[in-house]
């Protein structure tokens, strides 16, 4: 069932995490992202996942929820996992003949599989312990040097709010057009490609249609609401950072300089 | 204090071409005058396309006028600086309640209006409590919207034009996409901000029900204002308002018909209990009568005859022989009983479901058995109703019927054949088990009317030949002119949309028909077309229905048999009669019987002794009038 899908979805609870300030999780995603990539051992992958862990307790989300998002890019990872197994030179622990398997292709897999899931953990993390708003308030206030630029910052963040409120929408209608089409005989898991393209006609086309409407009236519930730009707007919640919010950016730094600093312990401990 | 004052209103939608050049020219309202004092509550009826959304738009300054003007609040709307200003002491509410919510968060969304006014932060939050308070929606202010019951969302909509302070609310149809309960606490919101804060409401609508408690009802029709008045002064014109396309609640329908037989009652009742009042006082005078002088009475009662005579002629001739047939089955229980016996032996079972569970999200915190244990058969030729509230599990159960869910146990039988024991082909299935969902004008997609109703056919193998021939008999069925076969079916109106889409399920020639609300959002007239379309079908094409509908009155007019569905599970099956005899337990499901149940049960209550039940008010009508 499409509705299974839970990345961008929200997970009401009370924690510390949720009360951050959504910059600092952005940048704060930004920041792990960056550790991942930096530290290239396993001492850094450790950290990484230990903080990581710290977080996903602190945030009480369930970690199945968490765990959800990874089933969405397995393929993804199997594929550059097979990837880089195969396509790996090195020391040859397996040969197939046409094809060698190697130890240092054994271990990038690993290292690329433990990086993708820490990497999705992290940004689903961020998605289940801030709204879309605050997500989008976040980018807004951050970015907003940027409107010196004519950059229209507001309107972005507006519209990705925008996008969020309707994904949940748009998926079940997405649903309810599929078994209409189905109940009129349309059929859109056989046949090949071509034909599958084809067959997704009938499910594009209302969908598209049917936004637009949508979009047509909520334009119109906005103007009818007084919605004129970002320009003397205010904000029923702006954002203010707060001590928890400082001490959140300050382990966000040593992490990254962990993840810098592993590298060069690694290198001590095997030299 | 006058709030609103629109003079002489005149819009014209006008389509230009490219170049400029008007190619067509539409006149929405005409020439409309129309005065709303501080503090009413006005309603604006009329059918679709009459011209009150337009209208509505207008107040809200999100149209211009063609010509006229239309004053708020004593400023123009056509002068651009006070836009914000109209826009603010007059807020709007719309039909669609997922397409007006912006935030993805209750009270953040209730916050846009007051942050887009750029109202001080601090204010911002008190202006939130007090809009989620008046519509009682406190409790949900941390939840998402998609989590929320159409009722739900509507009244948040609500509490985000509160929180603008407005002095006026502007409601477009706020109900037509909700079920009962939805509408009765939209309705109820409605009238308490209007009641305690004084809030001036004008609510555009086509469920009469809404408009009883109004001060004042316009009816718009071919975008003039074609009747005003009080509701009591409305509706006691009940000849002028069915040619209007429009219908009125069933107690007024019922006193109209009482009339009619030869009983002086009042103008204008709009509520059961008034109702009762006046035929307890006619009772107790009659009985006074009685014991005066017998032959008077002996005479009154051979121009009751005569009367009721007289109203039958004027009664088509299918209804009275339904309605004979139904008033004598139901004298008794038992004998109901034994009809429902009598079709159970006589039909064919088309459909058996023997002990269904679907469970939603196995797994998941958001698990939910949304049908436990149902076991059903429908019989060949029937016309089935399934009634229930929404998340009762009805649309859950209807998508089994042709296999587009799977059941997590039990089994489905269709012609005695299991549908799920792999040798069943699902195209078959669907082919002969048509399937219609609710708004299936979103269904729509192809270039003309003509070459969508061929989609089905031409999914089942038939040649463009056949399926052409297949196509326009099915349209020919649902009243789908020739004129409109080469249209983009983007192009008609919201009835016209629907039939098309019916007749592109009924293209396929099922022998089964479900349609998952038809009606829902037409207005009277298209409901009663569309309904009275599926029992012809029924009848002259033998073609079995089900039909899911939140309206009781249309399922006791309608359907042979009905199911009652209550959190996920059957909980009462039976003809329409039996099942509203139980009216008490079907208030508690929130659900409730036709208010002709309401009329007769109240009357038997106070001792008056009316045999059987009623099922339409022209029934009632009769069983009041020879029971007094």
């Amino acid at each position: 069932m499409l509705r299974d899908i839970t990345i961008g979805q929200y997970y009401q609870a009370k924690s510390k995490i949720h009360s951050l300030d959504p910059r600092v999780k952005l940048f704060g995603t930004i920041a792990f992202m960056a550790a991942l990539f930096i530290a290239d051992n396993v001492l850094g992958y450790v950290i990484a996942a230990i903080f990581l862990m710290t977080a996903i307790k602190m945030s009480n989300v369930p970690i199945r929820y968490i765990l959800k998002g990874i089933k969405t890019i397995i393929i993804l990872i199997l594929f550059s996992v097979t990837f880089s197994v195969l396509f790996t030179d090195g020391l040859v622990i397996l040969d197939l003949g046409f094809i060698n398997i190697t130890l240092e292709g054994i271990i990038k897999g690993i290292k690329l599989t433990a990086r993708l899931i820490m990497l999705i953990m992290g940004t689903s993390l961020l998605t289940y312990t801030t709204t879309p708003t605050d997500i989008a308030d976040g980018m807004e206030k951050a970015f907003a040097p940027l409107n010196k630029l004519r950059f229209p910052v507001h309107e972005i963040a507006m519209m990705i709010s925008i996008a969020f409120r309707f994904i949940p929408i748009l998926i079940e209608e997405t649903d309810k057009i599929m078994k209409a089409q189905m109940a009129r005989g349309a059929d859109f898991e056989s046949g090949r490609l071509f034909q599958r393209a084809k067959a997704m006609v009938p499910l594009i086309v209302p969908l598209v249609i049917s936004s637009i409407k949508r979009a047509l009236d909520l334009a119109t519930a906005m103007e009818a609401r007084c919605y004129r730009g970002g320009a003397g707007r205010t904000k029923m919640k702006p954002l203010k950072y707060k001590r928890r919010d400082a001490i959140a950016y300050l382990s966000l730094f040593t992490l990254v300089l962990v993840a810098i600093g592993s590298n060069f312990m690694w290198h001590i401990i095997w030299m | 204090m006058s709030i609103i004052k629109i003079s002489k209103l005149l819009h014209k939608f006008i389509d230009k071409d490219e170049e400029g050049n008007v190619v067509d020219e539409k006149i929405a309202l005409n020439e409309v005058d129309l005065g709303v004092e501080e503090g009413q509550f006005i309603a604006i009826l009329g059918h679709n396309g009459s011209g009150k959304s337009t209208l509505a738009k207008h107040i809200n300054a999100i149209l211009m006028p063609t010509d006229g003007t239309v004053m708020v609040a004593d400023m123009d709307t056509t002068d651009e600086e006070n836009l914000w200003d109209i826009r603010q002491n007059a807020g709007m509410v719309f039909q669609n309640p997922d397409n007006q919510i912006i935030a993805t968060v209750v009270e953040e969304d209730v916050g846009f209006g007051p942050e887009n006014l750029g109202v001080p932060t601090s204010q911002i939050w008190e202006r939130v409590n007090k809009a989620l308070t008046a519509v009682d929606m406190n409790e949900y202010r941390k939840h998402s919207p998609a989590k929320l019951s159409g009722g739900q969302k509507q009244r948040v909509a609500i509490a985000g034009v509160v929180a603008m302070c407005p002095k006026c609310i502007i409601l477009d149809e706020p109900t037509a996409m909700l079920d009962p309960t939805g509408r009765k606490e939209v309705i109820e919101t409605i009238k308490e901000l209007n009641k305690k804060d004084g809030v001036t409401i004008i609510l555009v609508t086509h469920y009469m029900n809404e408009v009883i408690d109004a001060d004042r009802v316009f009816v718009m029709d071919r975008g003039n204002v074609a009747m005003s008045g009080t509701p009591v002064e409305i509706f006691s014109q009940v000849d002028e308002l069915k040619q209007l396309g429009l219908d009125v609640p069933q107690v007024t329908q019922t006193a109209y018909y009482i009339e009619k037989l030869g009983v002086e009652l009042p103008v204008g009742i709009v509520r059961v209990d008034e109702l009762v009042q006046e035929l307890e006082k006619i009772c107790c005078d009659d009985i006074c009568k009685k014991t005066d002088v017998s032959p008077d009475s002996m005479r009154c009662e051979s121009v009751y005859t005569e009367m009721i005579e007289g109203i039958s002629a004027d009664m088509d001739v299918e209804n009275i022989s339904i309605e004979t047939k139904d008033i004598d089955s139901s004298i008794d229980g038992e004998e109901t009983e034994n009809s429902v016996g009598n079709l159970e032996k006589n039909a064919n079972k088309i459909i058996r479901v023997e002990h269904i569970e679907y469970i939603y999200q196995p797994g998941t915190s958001y698990e939910k058995k949304a049908v436990d244990d149902v076991s059903l058969d429908i019989y060949e030729g029937e016309l089935l109703g399934i009634i229930g509230h929404t998340g009762s599990g009805k649309s859950t159960l209807i998508q089994h019927l042709n296999g587009l869910i799977k059941p997590t146990s039990g089994k489905v039988y269709f012609q005695d054949e299991d549908i799920y024991d792999g040798n069943h082909s699902m195209a078959d299935l669907r082919k002969n088990v048509g399937l219609v969902f609710q708004y299936p004008e979103y269904q729509l997609f192809e270039n003309t009317v003509l070459e969508d109703v061929c989609f089905g056919p031409l999914n089942l193998g038939c040649t463009k030949e056949e399926a052409i021939d297949r196509a326009k008999l099915a349209m020919k069925m649902v009243g789908v002119k020739e004129s409109m076969y080469e249209r983009s079916p983007f192009e008609l109106s919201g009835g016209e949309k629907r039939r098309v889409a019916i007749a592109g399920v009924l293209a396929m020639e099922p022998k089964v028909l479900i349609l998952d609300e038809p009606t829902a959002g037409l207005d009277p007239k298209g409901r009663d077309e569309i309904l009275g379309m599926l029992k012809e079908l029924q009848k002259t094409r033998d073609i079995t229905v089900v039909l899911v509908s939140h309206s009781m009155e249309d399922m006791a007019k309608y359907a042979d048999r009905i199911i009652v569905m209550n959190h996920a599970k059957l909980m009462y099956e039976g003809t329409p009669q039996t099942v509203f005899r139980k009216y008490k337990e079907l208030e508690k499901m929130g659900l409730a019987a036709p208010q002709v149940t309401y009329i007769i049960e109240k009357l038997k209550q106070s001792g008056i002794d009316i045999s059987g039940e009623a099922l339409s008010s022209k029934e009632a009508a009769r069983l009041i009038v020879e029971a007094i």
